[in-house]
């Protein structure tokens, strides 16, 4: 953003020369995380084939259990290519995962990949009603208690909040679960305590998901929101006399989404974890209750398909993250530069 | 702050004496009292072994923090030193542990832990092991970022140019700088530990029996809920106890390191009796004070009157109180800062211009100048849009339609300030206030501005409030020079005389600081002697009197008024 002078002395700055720049910035910055993302689901891959190879001993032996004659341990190994070389048994695995072909089950002879796109959906489902509950209530929550707390006003108010969300913060998904469950299922009786049936089934454990993100995000936009109000634009904002709500949340709130979306995304990810938990209180038809009974009963390749799955949609979702941020914040790409 | 150290002194209270008191009573099996609700024997129920859950709560507290313990060791240690190695590996294999942290750290920590169990197996060796790793990574980001900032020091780069070898930069330099925001992060990390051991035990993938931690207490307390909720929530209140101890500890020990708690008290200002204001006068000031918290007055009694059309320059040292002066002028002090004035009077709408060309980054230049149309004089829409783009034409910006649509990054420093003016400019303002508009700008720049403002005061008659602390500037631009001195305003002139005729030591002192063509260059600038007292030390003499080389004794004692010392020139100082 050089500024041009010509020789008269007359005034030409430059005429927006950043704009072009700006647009290929952005183009680049897509292309940079593009090109990160299928890195990273590459060395994915290999780490949940490695997963399999690292359990000490065999696994298939630890799957059957002692007990289990060696020839039907010998055909299960052969059945899963455990007795070629690795790097031929990596370039199959590789094969069969980009053709969607993860297995099948140990216990059940499920093929993984059906029961991954049976299940894989209603785990989706929670953690996107959850974190979209968790922005809606925990951006106003949080600008309006920067706006209460300007400058140090109401301490009260800065200290409550502060205590209120440290503590909901600290407090695990599982622990809300269980007291939902307690209060509102057994004790109350107004809601049902477990498995997916009417939309009512979801209330409890989409609740249990949302509560600490939302103090989370209440807490980052609140921080946010009070660096906003100190830049000299709001002081020229109020200068000219904008009534307060146009103030906040035409002027003040767009330039508090960036970081706030950024965390809220990576707070989607951290959901998509945590639902394992969630799922496993409530008895949720989800891809997590299923991964804990995988890694319990020794069921490998679907412990392995679901890890997978569970580790891309984190990558996938941390790569909209970034290009949604760089649609709302055209700045954030050439900051990035 | 004080609750998390109470609960995680009492966690440790508890994981000490916990096993020795209680610990035959947690283990004494009972098979006439197997999976009781509560009672007044056992107040948390008994377990199917009819076991004491109560007793077997206390006594898990010491396994599940060393558990905790115990991941955070391994998770700081490994994270420690991966956030480390960059600094002291070849170029490549830095980028790639760099890339790899980056990876791991976007990666849920249970996800991790889950990948870890898998390999591991079921047990505390394989949740440990899984938390401790989901740990890791957000330690080697932390010390990345912190021996980044370190790494970029002056004594580093000393040490390095000596030849000072890597890893003893590392070892001497780096780590030390940055073990306290590494410690302090301890703490969370423990919390999270816990928390996340919890989780594992709680699904049935760590601690197994025999052996119990909270979260095993949890999975066993949990297949029982429907019939004796109570024996669930033991557990589950010692976890999230532990969390909330953990996490608000944490907390408050990184915002002690961060800073001290301001004051308390709550601002006074005098408040002296109204007077009448100059009806002609775009602003009319008389005796305005603002005052802060503790005593503090950065501005004491300043009166000043503007007509129209007159450009008046306010000057002084930063400190000197002119930019509160001009927030009071705009009603923008801000809290808890309190005004106080005999008269505060504006004769019309006054517009602000800042030091930095302050434009919301994430509108439009067009719309937040239409803004202030639509809002303030209801205009439509597409009338606001036009005026806009009139008055970015009437500051000169090159292509107004097209500057309208463009994001304020898009232009420069100088474009944005002149479109902040343009914004001024929106309405019929009788009074600009600018405070240091053209510091952050270049000195061309610089020159272009004050034509600006120059200009705009010749076409529309609107007079302007000029705050620098450059007297050159002043001296260039404006038709009356009022000085400040510590929140006083110590001397005030018609700007002809300012180059000769000064009366004050200060305003002189000023002057004679500046370079000009018959400076002679090889000696250095001439410079004031001290420094300005800060607003809470002004004591009952003149301000300036500690700098100045006429002081007397009378000038330590008592402050000299301001006083007619010409047509159009007033002075406080008993030496003029």
């Amino acid at each position: 953003m050089a500024e041009l002078k010509n020789p008269a002395g007359a005034s030409i700055d430059a005429p927006a020369a950043a704009r072009p720049p700006a647009r290929s910035a952005t183009a680049r910055r897509l292309l940079r995380h593009a090109v990160r993302l299928v890195v990273s689901l590459a060395v994915l891959m290999v780490a949940s084939f490695a997963m399999i190879h690292l359990i000490p001993g065999d696994p298939v032996r630890a799957s059957l259990g002692p007990a289990a004659p060696v020839e039907l341990v010998e055909a299960r190994r052969a059945a899963l290519g455990l007795d070629r070389p690795w790097p031929e048994q990596l370039l199959t695995y590789t094969g069969d995962v980009l053709t969607g072909n993860f297995g099948t089950s140990f216990i059940t002879g499920e093929p993984v990949g059906q029961i991954i796109a049976t299940r894989l959906p209603n785990t989706l489902v929670l953690a996107l009603l959850a974190t979209l509950l968790a922005l809606a209530v925990a951006i106003p929550l949080g600008m309006w208690a920067a706006v209460r707390t300007e400058n140090g006003r109401n301490r009260g108010t800065e200290a409550g909040f502060g205590a209120a969300t440290g503590a909901a913060v600290a407090v695990p998904e599982f622990l809300y679960s269980i007291a939902l469950v307690a209060v509102f299922a057994i004790w109350l009786k107004w809601l049902p305590p477990a498995s997916k049936a009417g939309p009512e089934s979801y209330i409890l454990p989409i609740l249990a998901m949302s509560i600490g993100p939302t103090a989370m995000i209440a807490r980052i936009s609140r921080a946010q929101t009070l660096r906003e109000l100190g830049q000299d634009y709001v002081r020229l904002a109020r200068a000219n006399r904008l009534p307060v709500v146009r103030l906040h949340l035409r002027h003040v709130l767009p330039n508090t989404l960036t970081a706030t979306l950024t965390v809220g995304g990576l707070l989607l990810t951290s959901l998509i974890a945590g639902s394992v938990l969630v799922e496993y209180v409530f008895a949720w038809p989800g891809l997590g209750q299923r991964i804990v009974e995988s890694i319990t009963m020794k069921d490998y390749p679907v412990a392995q398909g679901a890890i997978l799955v569970y580790g891309a949609l984190v990558l996938i979702v941390n790569f909209l993250v970034d290009v949604l941020i760089g649609v709302l914040d055209p700045t954030s790409a050439l900051k990035e530069n | 702050m004080r609750a998390g150290l109470a609960i995680v002194a009492a966690l440790i209270v508890l994981a000490i004496i916990g096993p020795p008191l209680w610990g035959d009573q947690a283990e004494a099996i009972n098979s006439a009292a197997i999976l009781q609700g509560a009672s007044a024997a056992h107040p948390l129920g008994t377990d199917n072994l009819g076991r004491d859950l109560l007793a077997r709560v206390l006594v898990a507290g010491r396994f599940t923090l060393m558990l905790a313990l115990l991941a955070t060791a391994i998770g700081a240690v490994v994270g420690t030193v991966l956030g480390a190695l960059p600094a002291v590996l070849p170029r490549k294999g830095a980028r790639f542990v760099t890339g790899l942290v980056n990876a791991l750290v976007a990666f849920p920590g249970l996800l991790l832990a889950m990948f870890v169990a898998v390999i591991a197996g079921l047990g505390a060796k394989g949740a440990v092991l899984g938390i401790g790793a989901a740990i890791a990574p957000g330690f080697a980001r932390l010390t990345q970022t912190l021996a980044a900032s370190v790494a970029g020091a002056d004594y580093v780069s000393a040490a390095r140019m000596l030849g000072v070898p890597r890893g003893r930069i590392l070892a001497r330099h780096v780590l030390p700088n940055i073990a306290e925001p590494l410690i302090l992060n301890l703490t969370q990390a423990m919390g999270g530990a816990l928390l996340g051991l919890a989780g594992m035990s709680f699904l049935g993938l760590g601690v197994q029996p025999p052996s119990f931690d909270w979260g095993r207490l949890l999975f066993d307390g949990f297949a029982r809920i429907y019939l004796t909720p109570e024996v669930a929530l033991g557990p589950a209140v010692a976890v999230a106890l532990a969390g909330i101890g953990f996490n608000l500890l944490g907390d408050g020990l990184v915002k002690k390191a961060r800073r001290a708690r301001p004051s308390t008290d709550k601002a006074v200002a005098p408040r002296p009796e109204p007077v009448a204001a100059d009806p002609e006068a775009v602003l009319d000031v008389r005796e305005l004070t603002v005052a802060f918290p503790g005593g503090v007055t950065p501005v004491r009694e300043l009166s000043l009157t503007i007509r129209p059309g007159e450009i008046v320059g306010l000057v002084g040292e930063s400190g000197s109180g002119k930019s509160l002066t001009a927030a009071a002028v705009g009603g923008l002090v801000p809290y808890p800062g309190v005004v106080g004035a005999s008269l505060l009077h504006r004769g019309g709408e006054v517009a602000m211009v800042f030091q930095e060309p302050a434009l919301n980054p994430a509108l439009k230049v067009g719309g937040q100048l239409a803004e202030v149309a639509i809002v303030r004089d209801g205009l439509s829409r597409a009338e606001a849009r036009e005026r806009a783009i009139d008055r970015l034409g009437r500051v000169h910006l090159p292509d107004p339609a097209r500057s309208a649509k463009s994001h304020p990054h898009e232009l420069s420093g100088g474009m944005r300030q002149r479109a902040v003016i343009a914004m001024g400019l929106m309405g019929s303002p009788k009074l600009i206030v600018a405070d240091e508009p053209t510091t952050a700008l270049d000195v061309t720049v610089q020159g272009q501005i004050l034509k600006l403002l120059r200009e705009v005061v010749d076409q529309t008659g609107s007079a302007v409030l000029f705050i620098s602390h450059d007297i050159a500037v002043v001296g260039e631009l404006c038709d009356r020079v009022v000085v400040m001195y510590a929140g006083r305003v110590v001397e005030e002139l018609p700007v002809k005389e300012l180059a000769a005729g000064a009366a004050h030591p200060y305003t002189r002192a000023l002057i004679a600081s500046l370079p000009d063509m018959e400076t002679d260059r090889s000696r250095p600038l001439a410079s004031i002697p001290g420094r300005q007292p800060a607003p809470a030390d002004v004591g009952e003499g003149c301000a300036f009197a500690p700098r100045c080389a006429l002081a007397t004794e009378r000038c330590a004692a008592e402050r000299p008024p301001l006083t007619v010392y010409g047509p159009a020139h007033r002075v406080a100082c008993w030496e003029a």
